[in-house]
């Protein structure tokens, strides 16, 4: 079902550079370096600067990583700290096991 | 006391400012509105009206105060918020073209929701900060952040979260209003929306005898004083309406003016003119007793005065009043066409009191008229309690005393024997009132009609007897004789009697004179014929004397001759 071509498309908002922000930002590229490599795209917006695109996301905690492509759309909110559940959360976990077995 | 926060220029500069609602009644019962710059919550259990409510405030802010509002809608989206308001006759689109509202419809889908580590909820203080920024709001309104709960596992983070927003509303400098359901042993089911609001108005809706009522209770106002009772109140298509229960002042303005009651007699009785114009009159009595036909006839002469009259039936139908009436010679149909007389009718237990009582405010308010009639209030009861009823009534003539609107109550008495009290416990408020008594004598049933009392007007103690003719309404003096008190036929035939008493009793009183004379005639008869009887008598005695003087004479006469003779001596020749 899953596509190898497909991009990821991921979007990160944040509101400043804050230690939970950055955490978030960091954590996302190390998981997507391991799982996606070079079949993603990561944007990340700072709230503080762009505060009208809150609303078209329907953000309302930060940070929150968006997984627009490939849909559904699945949010995950936090320092994405937890691997296990961001990778879940995104379901790339099945993709691993396909590369991996 | 109470003056000192006036007349003290700094003091009063240090009281708390409001924010008005523009809802009705609200205002009065905050004393101004919500506290300005403060967020206020509004909780309540589903369906009492709490996002109706807040979208009101903010609407009506936008539309009568010039003040924007942002909506932030956690429940509904925007197109719904603008459907379920378009019934009141608000258009959000266009106030959101106008840049008078904004609406944020905060979507939190769990299913697409993962959490992990630590978060904040910046992105709504953002979001919300953005929105108010934009319209340059003063008013914002929350509904509900409860959702927030159900869609974040995270609860520690929420409340600190929540704490932190609304200190941050209160920066903001906006008048906020956070809605939240009601919980089970607290007012939110967080219980910390309450603590952290400056005012908490708390919804209801009660359902008593399968109707339900709408009330709203100030549970919290900080820095102000407030009305603390339980507030009836209605959502109708002209959006929310609070009644205060009472008004606080008994000082409405007062008439000498009089007001026909539309009975001649009637207003004799009431000591000449009729009612008082504004005042409150009662007609109570048992069935059939012509209460909807005193009430008519009010109506009809008020109309034929050329003044309005809008007429409340919770009975019968107004056509079913109408043909009633023309067959006492009322025409009440050209008065509904002419614009003068305007019915009403409705089944009591349509909805609630209070709805009720709103109800007959809009029409009055609509209407203007000079006089209202409710017909009967004994019906009410079935929708609620004696005290409900009587504080409603309370309320209406508070109202129509303010506007010097003559009110006519009809009320049924359920006994011969309940002229003390009516059922629904009114008759000390009003300030005439009727009692028609069904007086049972004789074999027929009649109306004795009864002026119980009638404020500042030397009325008649007498009863009378009430009756409904072709052509309308009258009152009899009842007979009052040694016989009681006598009503319809029995009085028709005493007095009928009574006239003929004084013919018979003319031939009487010649007929014994003539006996009379007769006798004494006779009398006189008797009287010389026994006179005629002692003459003879006497006649008789007088001639035995006389013999018997002359027998004895005589007798000695021939014994001296014979002793002449024995002598021998010759008698002398």
């Amino acid at each position: 079902m899953t596509t190898e071509e497909q991009t990821w498309e991921l979007r990160l908002y944040v509101a400043g550079r804050t230690p939970k922000s950055v955490s978030a930002i960091n954590n996302l590229n190390k998981y997507c370096e391991e799982h996606l490599k070079g079949k993603y795209k990561i944007e990340v917006i700072d709230l503080l600067l762009h505060p009208q695109l809150a609303e078209g996301d329907q953000i309302f905690a930060v940070p929150t990583l968006v997984r627009k492509v490939p849909v559904p759309i699945r949010k995950i909110i936090g320092d994405l700290s937890n691997e296990e559940k961001v990778l879940v959360g995104l379901n790339i976990v099945p993709l691993k096991r396909v590369v991996s077995g | 006391m109470i003056n000192n926060t006036n007349s003290n220029p700094a003091l009063s500069a240090q009281e708390l400012k409001k924010s008005p609602t523009g809802i009705n009644g609200l205002d009065e019962i905050t004393r101004g509105g919500l506290p300005l710059g403060r967020p206020t919550l509004i909780c309540g259990s589903a369906g009492c009206g709490k996002t109706l409510m807040s979208l009101e405030y903010v609407i009506r802010g936008a539309l009568e105060f010039n003040e924007p509002g942002v909506f932030m809608a956690f429940e509904e989206k925007s197109e719904e918020l603008a459907t379920n308001v378009a019934s009141l006759g608000f258009d959000i689109n266009q106030l959101i073209a106008n840049k008078l509202l904004r609406v944020d419809h905060v979507h939190i889908e769990r299913s697409e929701i993962e959490e992990t580590g630590e978060y904040d909820l910046d992105g709504l203080f953002i979001r919300l900060g953005y929105a108010i920024d934009s319209i340059g709001a003063k008013r914002v309104v929350l509904d509900t952040i409860e959702n927030l709960f159900s869609g974040l596992d995270n609860q520690s983070i929420l409340r600190s979260e929540l704490r932190r927003l609304f200190q941050w509303l209160k920066e903001k400098g906006v008048t906020a209003i956070i809605t939240g359901e009601r919980g089970e042993s607290s007012l939110t089911r967080q219980g910390l929306e309450e603590y952290v609001s400056d005012c908490v108005i708390l919804l209801e809706n009660r359902i008593a005898n399968q109707i339900s009522t709408r009330l709203l209770r100030i549970v919290k106002y900080r820095g102000s004083m407030h009305g603390t009772n339980e507030y009836p109140f209605l959502i109708d298509e002209e959006g929310i309406s609070v009644l205060p229960v009472t008004s606080l002042q008994l000082n409405a303005p007062v008439s000498t003016e009089s007001i026909s009651s539309g009975i001649d007699s009637l207003d004799t009785m009431l000591g000449g003119g009729g009612f008082y114009k504004g005042s409150s009159v009662l007609v109570s009595g048992t069935a059939g007793t012509g209460k909807t036909s005193i009430a008519s006839s009010f109506a009809n002469a008020t109309c034929l005065d050329g003044k309005k009259c809008i007429y409340f039936a919770f009975e019968e139908s107004p056509m079913q009043i109408r043909r009633n009436m023309l067959s006492i010679g009322m025409d009440l149909n050209a008065h509904v066409e002419a614009g003068l007389l305007e019915f009403n009718s409705s089944r009591p237990t349509l909805f609630g009191l209070e709805m009720h009582l709103v109800a007959i405010h809009k029409k009055i308010k609509k209407f203007k008229p000079d006089v209202v009639i409710l017909d009967p209030i004994t019906n009410l009861i079935t929708v609620g309690s004696v005290a409900e009823v009587k504080a409603m009534l309370i309320r209406l003539i508070d109202y129509l005393q303010n506007e010097q609107i003559t009110v006519m109550f009809t009320a049924l008495a359920l006994n011969n024997t309940i002229n003390e009290q009516t059922d629904e416990g009114i008759s000390s408020l009003v300030d005439a009132w009727l009692l028609i008594r069904d007086i049972e004598f004789n074999g027929e049933r009649n109306r004795g009609l009864y002026v119980m009392k009638s404020r500042g007007k030397g009325h008649s103690n007498q009863v009378r007897e009430f009756i409904i003719t072709n052509d309308g309404l009258d009152l009899v003096d009842v007979y009052l004789g040694p016989a009681g008190v006598l009503t319809g036929s029995a009085r028709e035939s005493h007095i009928a009697n009574e006239k003929s008493g004084i013919a018979l009793r003319g031939q009487a009183v010649n007929r014994k004179d003539r006996e009379i004379l007769r006798k004494k005639k006779v009398l006189e008869a008797k009287i010389s014929g026994l006179q005629t009887e002692f003459e003879s008598l006497e006649e008789d005695l007088n001639k035995s004397y006389e013999d018997e003087e002359l027998k004895e004479k005589i007798e000695k006469e021939s014994r001296l001759e014979m002793i002449e003779k024995r002598k021998g001596t010759k008698p002398k020749k």
